[in-house]
């Protein structure tokens, strides 16, 4: 698992990339986390090198979207949710939590 | 059914993934099904790594995956403390976000994405069984 951040005027991208399990959910959490500690609060989730993400990743995605939705902050959106996860976070019942765009970008230019 | 035994730590979970993957694959379930089998799979021994073993690195676990008469089946065995899934509450899929509750939905998707998930107490440890039929 891996992430990247890029830094928008009103949010910022965080790209991740390989598997989210119960190993690698931790880094993941940190990774969402480094924003909130510099005061950035709407964040853009691309997932569209995301091979495989369990209900760890789960898990992180809504501590992430509680901590940015407080005090009407900020939020967490998805962008390129590959179809397997898609199918998962529906299952878990997560697509009600977070609004879903096909391109990071249109998603971006939302917040 | 021949098993595999993975030291009782997350890191073991890419090779679990990878196992039961193959086994699926080679049977000639769906690439949605594999995925299911493969999440299914790792729900399971997350749960005996983080509750049986409460972090144990040094205990094991046996995992044994098998395709027969249409049906994949997928054990695990730990000699650890006793968890019952089936004693897990079910989550609330509908409840608010700051109601929806951390835990028990590993349990809640690793039955959605099976068709059977049993749990017993054996004279040789704790053995759950998931299973998946192909379609």
């Amino acid at each position: 698992m891996d992430t990247s951040t890029k830094e928008f005027k009103h949010c910022n991208l965080i790209k991740v990339s390989g598997r989210v399990d119960s190993s690698t959910a931790t880094k993941f959490s940190q990774a969402l986390e480094a924003n909130f500690d510099r005061g950035v609060y709407k964040l853009v989730i691309d997932m569209s090198d995301l091979e495989y993400m369990s209900s760890a990743g789960f898990r992180a995605l809504l501590a992430a979207q509680r901590n940015c939705k407080r005090y009407n902050r900020g939020e967490v959106l998805l962008a390129a949710v590959p179809v397997r996860i898609q199918e998962a976070l529906d299952l878990a019942g997560f697509t009600e939590l977070f609004k879903t765009y096909k391109e990071p970008l249109e998603a971006v230019g939302s917040l | 059914m021949p098993a595999l035994t993975f030291p009782a730590s997350f890191d073991s979970l890419d090779e679990i993934r990878e196992y039961v993957g193959k086994i699926a694959r080679d049977a000639g379930f769906s690439d949605q099904d594999v995925y299911s089998i493969q999440l299914a799979a790792d729900e399971a021994a997350s749960n005996v790594i983080e509750h049986a073993y409460a972090g144990n690195s040094k205990a094991t676990f046996e995992l044994s995956c098998a395709f027969r008469n249409d049906r994949l089946v997928v054990t695990l065995l730990d000699h650890g403390k006793q968890f019952d899934p089936s004693k897990v509450p079910q989550p609330d899929l509908k409840a608010d976000l700051s109601d929806r509750k951390i835990g028990g939905l590993g349990i809640y998707l690793m039955r959605k994405l099976m068709d059977e998930v049993r749990y017993e107490i054996t004279g040789a440890g704790n053995l759950l069984t998931l299973v998946k039929r192909k379609a």
